[in-house]
C-alpha cells in the first residue's frame, strides 16, 4: 500500500467514528425530566422525601444518605457513592445492584435511562 | 418471550411484580392464593410500597378537600377519588396481614403536606394539577404489573386498580381544561 492510501484511510477512520458517535445514546435532559415526572414521579420528588428519597444532589451523593429517609438496611450499607455508571445500573436492575433494597421499578429502555441520568445530573 | 421477561421485572421488588400470590389475596381469592408459591418477605416489601403510594394520595386529597380551595362539584369528586384510594389501601393491608407482613404506617398529615408542598396550592387548579400528577404516576406503577401474570384473572386484578387511577388521571385533567392525550398507548410507556 502506498502512502496515497493514507488520506483515504483517515477519511474512513474519521466516517466510521461519525456514525459512532451517531449510534450512540445521546442524553435530553427534558425528555429525562418528562421521563422522571411520569415514571420516577409516583415515589420520588427532587427537594422532599416520599415514598421514595429526594432527588436533589444524588450525583455524587454517597447511597443510603438522605437525611430522614428509612432506607433498607442494603442501601443504607451499600457503602458507595452515586456516579452516572451506578445510576445507570440502578435503574438497569436495583435488586442486582444492591441485593436487599426496596426499589424495583426499573426503566427497561437504555435510552430512558441514559436521559434520565442525565436530568438527575442536574439536580445539584 | 424477551418482552415478557423484561416486564415480569419492571414493577416493584426483587422478581419484578407483585407475586401471583400477593395479587390472588389482593383480590380476595384466598383459595387461589394458597396454591401458589413466592417470596413472603419480598411481597410484603413490594406491597408495601403500593400501600405508601396510597397513604399519600389519600393525604392528599385530604389536604385538598380541607384547603378550601375545592368549590362543588369538584370537591365531591376529591372525596369520592379519596374513597377510592382508602379502598385500595384496606385491600393492601388486608394482603399485608394476610402474609405476615406489618404494614407501613400512615404519616401525619402535616409530614405528606410538607413533602407535597401544600403551601404553595393556591388555587383549585394547583390542587387538581397535583392530583393529576399523583395520579398520572400510580397509573403508571400499576400498569408496570400486569405483564407479570400468565393468569388472565390476576392480570385483571392489576388492570382494575389502574382504570381506577386512570379514570382519576383522566377526570381531573379534563376538570383542568387539558386535552386528552394526543397519541395512542399514552400510559404506562
Amino acid at each position: 500500500m502506498g502512502a496515497g492510501g493514507w488520506p483515504a484511510r483517515q477519511a474512513l477512520a474519521a466516517a466510521l467514528l461519525a456514525a459512532c458517535a451517531a449510534g450512540a445514546p445521546a442524553q435530553s435532559v427534558e425528555r429525562g425530566r418528562q421521563l422522571y415526572e411520569t415514571r420516577c414521579g409516583a415515589c420520588h420528588s427532587v427537594d422532599a422525601n416520599r415514598v421514595g428519597p429526594m432527588h436533589q444532589g444524588v450525583l455524587g451523593r454517597r447511597a443510603g444518605s438522605v437525611p430522614g429517609f428509612d432506607y433498607s438496611p442494603a442501601l443504607a450499607h451499600a457503602g458507595f457513592r452515586w456516579d452516572r455508571a451506578r445510576l445507570l445500573a440502578w435503574l438497569t436492575d436495583p435488586e442486582a445492584l444492591v441485593p436487599g433494597q426496596k426499589m424495583g421499578y426499573r426503566l427497561e429502555q437504555a435510552q430512558d435511562r441514559e436521559d434520565v441520568v442525565a436530568y438527575l445530573a442536574t439536580l445539584k | 418471550m424477551q418482552i415478557i421477561q423484561a416486564s415480569r421485572r419492571s414493577f416493584l421488588g426483587t422478581t419484578g411484580s407483585l407475586s401471583a400470590v400477593a395479587v390472588a389475596l389482593l383480590a380476595g381469592r384466598e383459595t387461589l392464593a394458597q396454591g401458589m408459591g413466592g417470596d413472603p418477605s419480598k411481597d410484603v416489601s413490594i406491597l408495601n410500597v403500593a400501600l405508601g403510594l396510597e397513604h399519600e394520595a389519600i393525604n392528599a386529597y385530604q389536604l385538598g378537600a380541607g384547603s378550601g380551595l375545592l368549590q362543588k362539584p369538584v370537591l365531591d369528586v376529591a372525596v369520592l377519588f379519596q374513597s377510592h384510594h382508602k379502598a385500595h389501601r384496606d385491600a393492601l393491608i388486608a394482603t399485608i396481614q394476610k402474609m405476615g407482613g406489618t404494614p407501613v404506617a400512615e404519616k401525619k398529615l402535616d409530614d405528606y403536606a410538607r413533602a407535597l408542598k401544600a403551601d404553595t396550592l393556591k388555587n383549585q387548579s394547583d390542587v387538581l394539577d397535583l392530583a393529576a400528577r399523583l395520579e398520572l404516576g400510580a397509573t403508571n406503577a400499576y400498569l408496570g404489573v400486569i405483564p407479570a401474570f400468565g393468569n388472565r384473572d390476576l392480570a385483571k386484578v392489576a388492570g382494575r386498580l389502574a382504570a381506577d387511577e386512570t379514570m382519576h388521571f383522566t377526570v381531573l385533567t379534563s376538570a383542568l381544561g387539558r386535552p386528552v392525550p394526543a397519541n395512542a398507548l399514552s400510559f404506562g410507556a
